[in-house]
């Protein structure tokens, strides 16, 4: 994590992935398309943001996508999802539409959460997406709760947890690791290792920066996997889930990772080195997968290029639903502060 | 009707929740096999269970969470916290979590969470285990804030707020648990309102908690020479009941209203403003309040009793709006 700095890169990417997917066509092509949308639906945020059409904080997951793809693809509609303010790809691939993510950044009230949310409070209770939460740290509790009330009525859920990096430094994930342990709850803790939290570089704030030993610690299965593999994370985060849903408790991945773009919007990215970067670009997830599928005769240039038409062609169509939205009424701001009206 | 004490009913609230809600069950600090720090569970693990009678390990923040989190995934969980002043250890969870999951989520997502705690001095116990924050957490839209003061509220709030699909934060003074006063055998009480425990026609005394046995201890005092003082029990103090305070007031002309909290920014003081901006014309001398010194709670007895309102200096401000 942090050799020298000879080459003036202090986290050197890994070495991109390769050997053959080991997927049949249709699931091998889903992962990209899933990919792809996270990022061309990004891509058009940042635009849209330059614009002014979406504002507040907007937190990309460039980069970070076969996370989000090799996970999310594992899970099953009774299973409950929480993630964190860099949340948009963890939405989408749980089912939110994608119009209903536009929407709501542009404060809409056809929005997954009404316009009261934002980039960083997508929440869609039909399918068990409880956010979208822009505490550090602040899902993993709600995980463990998640998690007590399946077991506690013998539901066979799963409560995946998303966090990065920098929520290992917060109490919260110390706390709920122990808990989760201790009670034996079905959750899955998905740490998202980008490196950075927010502009602080891991080994500037963390004692131990191994993540598996801090969740070893709480007597809980760690696996560390290279989160710029789409297949690497697909297959750690089934094995794991798996187990968690059998009954085994609680487990740890730490999936490495790297945002490609800044922090957020208002970041000028002065903690780390741009041939770090670019390095890690060079690894992408996206354009390492499509080369391997390329070369294992699953895909050609053609089928990319239809693959990616259609993803901008849903982009386009969000972007469309979100402009024909309409605002919530201001007669409605107090609505839903309590169920039932005060 | 039975003779009971404060703890006697919050006991029985608890062991009647759990047998007639199956989504509910109890998580906290030594609720368990050590009964309750303030035995308020005493004897419920043996009838429920450690399903429903769990013991949490000393994680505030998580266990609070926890709670949020088996209410969205469909349970009634009560989360006992042991005292107020550990709640600040789960401030985030029921500030960044509970009260704004709904709003946030465009009404999609509630969360039917009871947080229970102790507030309140009067035992010596010093600065950490003392405070009154129950004025803060009534400042945060989203959670409903109740102080059951009777036997009767003590008994009967907890379903109700079993009921709501919101959380509720319970209250329970400490100084009240001895307490001991008549209970109905069937008890049925709403968390939206105030109510009047002693009609009277000069001032109205205006209070919630631990500070209203003593607010009608002063109202006796006052009796006695002659002063007839109403007292209105807040009960809930998120949402105010609002109409209720301006009717006491409109009738008495004079407001006197006492918090056990500090004076500065406290529950008092709104309460006040809104008396000031609902029946200004109506009141005969300037609204008064007796809060708690703006001090660390001492440890002394005699600092300690000088730090709270008490009877008499209740029945002295009372005095001076005459």
């Amino acid at each position: 994590m942090s050799e020298p700095r000879a080459s003036g890169i202090a986290h050197p990417a890994p070495p991109p992935p390769s050997g053959p997917v080991p997927y049949g066509r249709e699931l091998a092509l889903r992962l990209l398309q899933d990919m792809l949308r996270i990022r061309r639906l990004e891509e058009k945020s940042a635009e849209l943001y330059g614009a002014g059409k979406i504002r507040g904080f907007l937190h990309l997951y460039i980069g970070e996508e076969a996370v989000a793809a090799g996970a999310m693809r594992v899970f099953a509609p009774e299973d409950n999802i929480v993630a964190t303010y860099r949340e948009h790809g963890q939405a989408l691939l749980r089912g939110v539409t994608m119009g209903a993510i536009m929407a709501e950044m542009y404060g809409k009230r056809e929005g997954c959460s009404r316009g009261r949310g934002g980039s960083m409070h997508l929440f869609d209770a039909a399918t068990r997406f409880f956010g979208g939460n822009a505490i550090v740290g602040g899902g993993l509790p709600l995980a463990a709760g998640l998690a007590l009330a399946a077991k506690l009525q013998g539901e066979p859920r799963v409560t995946a947890c998303f966090f990065g990096d920098g929520a290992t430094a917060e109490g919260a994930f110390h706390e709920s690791m122990n808990l989760a342990a201790l009670w034996k709850l079905p959750v899955l803790f998905l740490c998202e290792n980008n490196l950075y939290a927010m502009g602080t570089a891991i080994e500037r704030a963390e004692s131990q920066t191994d993540l598996c030993v801090k969740a070893a610690a709480y007597a809980m299965p760690a696996q560390k996997v290279d989160g710029m593999d789409v297949v690497a994370v697909h297959e750690a985060v089934k094995a794991a889930c798996a187990r968690v849903r059998a009954g085994g408790g609680p487990a740890f991945l730490e999936l490495c990772t790297y945002r490609f773009r800044a922090h957020s919007m208002f970041d000028a990215e002065l903690y780390r080195d741009k041939a770090e970067v670019e390095q890690w670009k060079t690894r992408g997830p996206i354009h390492t997968f499509s080369a391997r599928l390329k070369a294992q005769g699953l895909l050609t240039e053609e089928e990319f290029l239809a693959i990616d038409a259609r993803v901008l062609e849903e982009v386009r169509a969000a972007v469309e639903f979100a402009e024909a939205g309409t605002w919530e009424p201001v007669e409605d701001l107090e609505k839903d502060v309590y169920t039932s009206a005060p | 009707m039975t003779r009971i004490s404060y703890r006697e009913a919050l006991r029985l609230a608890l062991q009647d929740g759990l047998r007639r809600e199956p989504r509910a069950f109890l998580m906290g600090e030594d609720v368990g096999r050590y009964g309750g720090s303030y035995a308020i569970s005493k004897g419920l693990l043996e009838e429920f269970g450690a399903e429903r009678v769990r013991d949490a390990p000393l994680s505030e923040l998580t266990f609070v969470g926890a709670g949020i989190g088996a209410a969205l995934g469909g349970l009634r969980p009560i989360v006992e916290v042991m005292t107020v002043n550990f709640s600040l250890l789960a401030l985030d969870q029921i500030v960044n979590t509970a009260a704004l999951f709904r709003h946030m989520s465009g009404g999609q997502l509630s969360v039917p969470l009871v947080i229970r705690m102790a507030t309140g001095a009067g035992r010596q116990l010093a600065a950490q285990h003392s405070h009154s924050f129950e004025g803060w957490y009534a400042h945060i839209p989203g959670i409903r804030i109740v102080a059951p003061a009777t036997i009767e509220d003590a008994r009967g709030m907890l379903w109700s707020a079993l009921q709501d699909p919101d959380t509720v934060l319970v209250f329970e003074h400490a100084q009240l648990y001895n307490m001991e006063g008549e209970c109905p055998d069937t008890v049925a009480v709403d968390i939206a309102s105030a109510k009047l425990r002693r009609a009277g026609t000069q001032l109205s005394i205006i209070t919630y908690g631990g500070c209203l046995p003593k607010a009608l201890e002063a109202a006796e005092q006052l009796a006695a020479e002659g002063i007839e003082a109403e007292v209105l029990d807040l009960r809930v103090l998120r949402p105010l009941d609002t109409a209720s305070i301006l009717a006491t007031v409109r009738k008495t002309r004079r407001a006197l209203v006492v918090d056990e909290g500090w004076r500065s920014g406290s529950l008092a003081a709104e309460v006040m403003a809104r008396i000031v901006e609902g029946a200004f014309y109506e009141l005969d001398a300037p609204p008064a309040r007796v809060c708690s010194a703006e001090v660390p709670m001492p440890y002394a007895k005699h600092l300690e009793d000088a730090a709270l309102p008490q009877p008499a200096t209740i029945a002295a401000a009372a005095k001076r709006l005459l």
